[in-house]
């Protein structure tokens, strides 16, 4: 057979796709700064920490500076694809599931046992991994590091890091680099370097990433949250009113413009990971119909829930009394219920017959919304919501959503199902965002007439699982709520085919049988009815 | 019910009976001898890139076929019982049909060179060809060098894949430049640099004497004709072009030429039998097009008209403007119209490089009547849409080209080239 996979164990491989020698120096280098994190997990105690962290952080970016540069920029530009589906780290052999297993295993331990990194129990001082960090927490911010600081460090780093090797990948390819430049300038500005400093400014202001939106930072309306920007005068409000736009405004209206790509793979952190780090594993994503059918359920489940369960949030500590505060409870409730109405009938009104099926399906969610909106406010007492203590019903979500799914399973399984999994399956901001991209938005992947080869290799690289071909070999344009406008298909496509663009809402669904090319007649009769 | 058996699993057959099941419920089965599922052939060079594994070529699910009542069978036609209409296959059975669609593809051409079938002389078309490729050439120690006879698309999607695996190509071009059989010059020659700056051995104006066998009937070396050198080698690729696959329709009283011959509506001289695809040749080309067209999008809009008319709505096979496309190493290429590799008559090219080697155009006008006929882009992405419009519309070269970027179809934040090649355009005007 000719589609063999190696999956062979040994670092000096005996398929056809060697590394060089200097790629061989360069992985040694990183694994001497993952080795050295790893002594500092371990307790081993090192002389100069500050000088050991920075030694360590270099070196596991200068390898894969080294290593990208002598992978790319030793050839001529274009597609560098070769080999993907023979290496075992990317095809799910030994070392794909050794990693899969090591990620997942540090993000269990990160989320629920930040203990065995080092941290400080009851105020005691930090040791270890976190131990490790607190020289580059304390400058940064005047605080001793928290295992956040540790996994934001190495995730910056990461998208740097591999950001740049992206960008070497694809240096025949502007859209690709100035968008890896993007979530690079994001996350290290926006998500790492800008929270710290608002820290040290005011430390009494709630962490704050400004380009998280709601339903993504879930946290953000909780009750300690919002008293901690309420009690931080005008820049707190600023910030809450600054959020609510966010989710409100600003995002339906960059959406319409560019596609939920303006967000999902140039401003978003798991995004930025995904694009960078995860680039390996983009191939790995199911593009069988039936990852579709659970992708949407899955994700709209996760959409239904975070948007009862944020409304819940806010709910359980607003009181009953209007002289107390005009935002009741009842007053809170209608507003959302009615908000939800409005949006759910004018979409049925506008787009209902071009939704089809689908129609019914939103429906259901949100007759599952109101429904559960209205259980919860008719059986609510003052702390107790769906017969559970309201701080008891977050902390699930907090667990199920925002740490394991997202973190253990949308990270930790990169190699496994491939890098997106969590935008994929259970981001509820893709889920708003991808609604608005289907409903309301000028983006869309053009397909480029009758070129199409079928070849596949626009399926193969679309992280998000489509199947970007059932669509091009039809003429089709892509239009899918999933899309996050990476480009890669249209990059990878070796006859023309695909361009990702903004255009007028007219004709941008343009199904066809036969295919531009053909017969004129033939194309008439066939495609107008 | 009515039973429609296609022979050949590729684009045409799949493209026909997927069109006839939107029509129609007839019955229908489609034979391959290759492989159980379809699979896109352009593809197969990424399987052995490692881009993709063999079941990411097959554009359906295999539930597809049975959710659509497309029978698949696997077997290989010997014999065709045109009165009595029926199969016969190599493994014994048979099998009845109503109408009958031959749609078996191309084979690889071999042009009787001493030692063209010895172990290790493939060709580079169907799925046994690439099992073989694996067999042969899994990496460079074991194939320490290969040589490739034949400059055309084929050819130098087999030097790429080889050179993805490091190992060292010797590639043997006929021509004096390669594929200028098609290609104007311009274009031609910067293929040729692109090839060299792969380290690819390209040979232009080179032959193949013969094949060299080791003492086990494998392939050892070869012999260029024009220099009489020898170079080892551990396989030779056999791309010189493809021919109609229809050996086992020798005595089946279907009228033979090249190919399968059929008039326009791609019936063969035999009532219920047609066929489509590579294998079928026109008795005339139809718009100035070849007999014979071996090209994927001919086969699937052959299988989209033959479709019509298979279910009552009787067609011509009348494609419109021509176009295709295809790449070169890193270099992509379309093109819209008719260019040919020299100016016809009354004919006139207008040719842009840019400096960086890597893209280039040639415009094909007519001199007189100052009608644009057609384009070839390398490296820059065209609209297919705006250019089928504006070889309806017949305009002029002069609105195509100070239109050009209204066609162009290259990803966001692209640099743009429309207003080089409008300068140079308009320079080329005031000295000619």
């Amino acid at each position: 057979m000719s589609n063999k996979i190696n999956h062979s164990m040994s670092l000096a491989s005996p398929d056809a796709f060697h590394i060089s020698t200097k790629q061989k120096i360069a992985l040694g280098l990183g694994l001497v700064g993952l080795l050295i994190l790893a002594l500092a997990l371990l307790n081993v105690s090192l002389p100069n920490t500050a000088l050991f962290l920075v030694l360590a952080l270099g070196l596991i970016t200068v390898g894969t500076v080294i290593y990208a540069r002598d992978a790319y920029l030793t050839k001529l530009e274009g597609i560098k694809n070769d080999g993907v589906w023979f290496k075992s780290i990317s095809s799910r052999g030994f070392w794909g599931w050794a990693l899969g297993i090591i990620l997942t295993t540090f993000y269990i331990v990160l989320y629920f046992y930040p203990q065995y990194l080092g941290l400080g129990q009851d105020g005691a001082k930090n040791t270890g991994l976190i131990g490790f960090f607190d020289p580059l927490s304390n400058l940064l911010s005047g605080r001793a590091a928290s295992q956040w600081f540790v996994y934001g460090t190495l995730y910056t780093i990461a998208i740097g890091a591999f950001g740049y090797k992206f960008i070497l990948k694809y240096r025949h390819n502007k859209y690709q680099q100035l968008r890896t430049i993007s979530v690079i300038f994001f996350q290290l500005g926006f998500a790492y370097l800008i929270p710290e400093f608002m820290y040290l400014m005011n430390n009494d202001l709630p962490y704050y990433d400004l380009k998280s939106v709601w339903p993504l930072n879930y946290y953000i309306f909780d009750e300690w949250s919002v008293k901690g920007f309420l009690s931080n005068g005008n820049i707190g409000l600023a910030l809450i009113i600054f959020g609510i736009l966010s989710t409100l405004v600003i995002t339906p209206i960059l959406t319409y413009k560019y596609g939920k790509r303006w967000y999902c793979s140039w401003v978003c952190g798991c995004g930025g990971l995904a694009e960078t780090a995860g680039d390996s594993f983009r191939q790995l994503s199911s593009k069988k119909m039936s990852a579709w059918k659970i992708e949407r359920w899955l994700i709209h489940l996760v959409l239904v829930f975070s948007v009862v369960m944020t409304t819940a949030m806010v709910y359980s500590y607003l009181g009953k009394d209007s002289n107390a505060f005009w935002l009741t409870r009842g007053v809170f409730i209608t507003s959302v219920i009615a908000f939800l109405t409005v949006i759910f009938a004018g979409i049925m009104f506008f787009r209902g017959k071009e939704l089809g099926k689908d129609a019914k399906y939103g429906a259901i969610g949100y007759a599952t919304v109101i429904a559960l909106l209205l259980i919860m406010h008719l059986t609510s007492t003052t702390d107790h919501l769906f017969f559970v203590k309201g701080s008891a019903l977050r902390s699930v979500y907090g667990i199920y959503v925002g740490s394991i799914f997202s973190g253990v399973i949308g990270t930790g399984f990169y190699p496994i199902l491939g890098s997106r999994s969590w935008c994929r399956f259970g981001c509820p901001m893709a889920a708003i965002l991808g609604f608005q991209q289907r409903m309301l938005s000028k983006f869309r992947i053009t397909t480029n007439g009758g070129q199409c080869i079928s070849c596949g290799n626009c399926s193969n690289s679309c992280e998000m699982g489509i199947d970007v071909r059932h669509y091009a070999q039809k003429g089709e344009n892509i239009v899918r709520s999933s899309c996050v406008g990476c480009g890669v298909c249209s990059a990878v496509c070796p006859r023309g085919v695909l361009k990702l663009e903004n255009d007028s809402m007219e004709g941008r669904i343009n199904p066809t049988e036969i295919l531009l090319g053909n017969d004129v007649d033939l194309m008439d009769l066939v495609n107008k009815n | 019910m009515e039973h429609i058996a296609i022979i050949g699993n590729g684009i045409s057959g799949v493209t026909l009976a997927r069109h006839i099941r939107k029509l129609s419920n007839k019955k229908i089965t489609i034979i391959s001898a290759e492989t159980d599922y379809f699979f896109s052939r352009t593809a197969l060079m990424y399987i052995y890139m490692g881009h993709m594994k063999f079941e990411h070529t097959q554009p359906y699910e295999n539930w597809f076929w049975e959710k659509n009542r497309i029978d698949l069978k696997k077997g290989y036609v010997n014999t065709i019982d045109t009165d009595n209409k029926t199969l016969h296959f190599a493994e014994g059975d048979t099998m009845t049909y109503d109408k009958l669609i031959i749609a078996s593809g191309s084979k690889p051409n071999k042009f009787g060179w001493p030692g063209q079938d010895l172990e290790g002389a493939i060709g580079m078309y169907s799925k046994q060809d690439l099992d073989a490729l694996e067999k042969f050439a899994p990496n460079k120690e074991v194939c320490k060098r290969a040589v490739i006879v034949g400059g055309g698309l084929i050819g130098i999607e087999l030097a790429e894949m080889l050179n993805s695996r490091g190992i060292p190509v010797t590639f043997l071009v006929r021509e004096n430049s390669f594929w200028n059989g098609v290609l104007p010059v311009g274009e031609s020659g910067m293929i040729n640099r692109h090839i060299k700056n792969h380290h690819i051995d390209l040979r232009l104006g080179s032959n193949l004497k013969e094949i060299k066998s080791d003492e086990n009937g494998k392939v050892k070396s070869i012999v260029i004709t024009e220099t009489g050198e020898e170079i080892e080698c551990n396989i030779v690729g056999l791309t010189a072009g493809v021919s109609p696959n229809i050996s086992f329709l020798k005595d089946s009283g279907i009228e033979l030429g090249r190919g399968v011959k059929v008039n326009p509506y791609l019936e063969t001289n035999i009532k219920d039998i047609y066929a489509i695809g590579d294998c079928a040749e026109q008795h005339e080309g139809i718009n100035g097009r070849r007999p014979i067209e071996a090209v994927w999008y001919t086969g699937r809009m052959m299988g989209e008209t033959l479709a019509q008319t298979i279910c009552g709505n009787k067609m011509a096979y009348n494609p419109g403007h021509w176009f295709n496309s295809a790449k070169f190493l890193d270099i992509e290429y379309q093109t819209y119209g008719w260019v040919f590799n020299a100016p016809r008559e009354d004919e006139a090219h207008f040719h842009w490089i840019h400096e960086d080697d890597t893209k280039c155009i040639t415009v094909n006008y007519n001199k007189k009547t100052n009608a644009f006929i057609g384009i070839n882009n390398f490296g820059i992405r065209m609209r297919h849409e705006t250019f089928d419009k504006w070889l309806t519309e017949k305009r002029d070269v002069d609105y195509v080209m100070n239109h050009l970027h209204e066609a162009n179809f290259d990803p966001e934040f692209y640099k743009h080239f429309e207003k080089d090649i409008l300068k140079a355009y308009n320079q080329q005007l005031q000295t000619a």
